[in-house]
């Protein structure tokens, strides 16, 4: 299975996708997560948030709900949506690949965010599309020779992390 | 499946703790929250039954400091050991880059042991990994229990290709660190080739 690269430039394109997102749904925060828990950006007031968490609970629900989509025979469950007393929890899936969470209060609605999420989920789809072409000429290149950032370390170097 | 951002200068890796019910999975999770730098670590999730029996996984995310320029942080993930929550199990396997077997030492559980590895390797198998390449080591649990089995013995039954194996304690935390150091040095290595 292939790695999952991100590059400077993707990154901040996926940054302004979803700060335009939050602005446009009036939500608090949005953030975007790889489908095995990693988080890839947010946007918002990430202060109080413990995001590491989340990312890896997002993926952990979509996960269980995209088990129980194929039990009953669907593909997937393209989208999720937790009601709260003050805050709800909107999650949908980007490209099959990566899943974009707008956490939003009464300040917005759900028809509101819905309606935006569709918009930029095709331009994130887009610009997925293109981290997964750069990944994949990457690994060409470094066939041909080109050497990874990671080519050089050493034992040293691994075992300099585990010094107390 | 490691994930590398340029952007934030970070390497992400997820490593499983597998194993038959009550083997120490969680324990493991939990002594190296315990030990670890607060700085270091992230908060420990447990997704359990009102028994603390793991529903669905632990998670314990770590930072162990910078290689070569980016920092490197590993998301440790427990599985549910008992044998019906296979269909979780096989979830938490996705993407993963490293595996920790921890076995449990008592005779009582060697078919458990030797049950769960079956199933580690075929849960491994269908999210297209193979046990015999990917990054994975062996931890003994419960070698402080008088009714542990001889050590050589356990390595005889449950070794699958070689790998790296320790005895542990968990609870003390023998052999618990020295694991961990043992799959991450490999998950870091694979880096090395890719």
């Amino acid at each position: 299975m292939s790695d999952f690269i991100l590059f400077d430039e993707e990154f901040h394109q996926i940054k302004d996708v979803i700060g335009r997102l939050k602005a446009d749904a009036q939500a608090k925060v949005v953030f975007i997560v790889d489908k095995n828990g990693q988080q890839i950006a947010a946007q918002g007031d990430m202060e109080s948030l413990d995001t590491t968490s989340l990312a890896s609970l997002t993926a952990g629900n979509v996960a269980a709900t995209d088990g129980l989509a194929r039990l009953i025979g669907e593909k997937e469950f393209p989208v999720l949506f937790h009601e709260g007393e003050r805050d709800n929890v909107y999650i949908s899936i980007v490209g099959q690949r990566v899943i974009l969470v707008v956490i939003f209060d009464e300040r917005s609605s759900l028809g509101l965010v819905r309606l935006r999420v569709r918009k930029a989920n095709g331009e994130l789809e887009r610009i997925f599309d293109t981290i997964q072409k750069k990944v994949e000429s990457e690994k060409t290149r470094r066939q041909e020779g080109y050497d990874s950032p990671f080519a050089e370390i050493t034992d040293e170097d691994i075992d300099s992390l585990f010094r107390e | 499946m490691t994930f590398i951002n340029y952007a934030a200068r970070e390497i992400n890796c997820k490593i499983v703790y597998y194993g038959p019910g009550l083997c120490g999975k969680t324990t493991n999770l939990q002594y190296i929250y315990d030990r670890t730098n607060p700085a270091a670590k992230g908060k420990l999730i447990s997704l359990a039954t009102e028994t603390d029996r793991t529903l669905f996984f632990d998670f314990l995310p770590l930072d162990l400091g910078t290689v070569r320029g980016f920092k490197t942080r590993f998301h440790l993930y427990t599985v549910p050991g008992q044998v019906f929550y296979d269909a979780s199990r096989k979830l938490i396997l996705k993407g993963v880059d490293g595996v920790v077997f921890v076995a449990d030492s008592q005779e009582a559980r060697l078919d458990a042991n030797v049950e769960s590895l079956q199933n580690l390797e075929k849960n491994l198998t269908d999210h297209g990994f193979d046990l015999q390449v990917i990054p994975y080591v062996l931890q003994l649990n419960k070698r402080d229990l008088p009714t542990a089995l001889p050590a050589d013995e356990l390595y005889r039954q449950l070794n699958f290709k070689g790998e790296p194996t320790f005895e542990a304690s968990a609870p003390n935390g023998q052999g618990v660190f020295d694991t961990l150091k043992a799959v991450a040095k490999q998950v870091l290595m694979e880096l090395r080739k890719k």
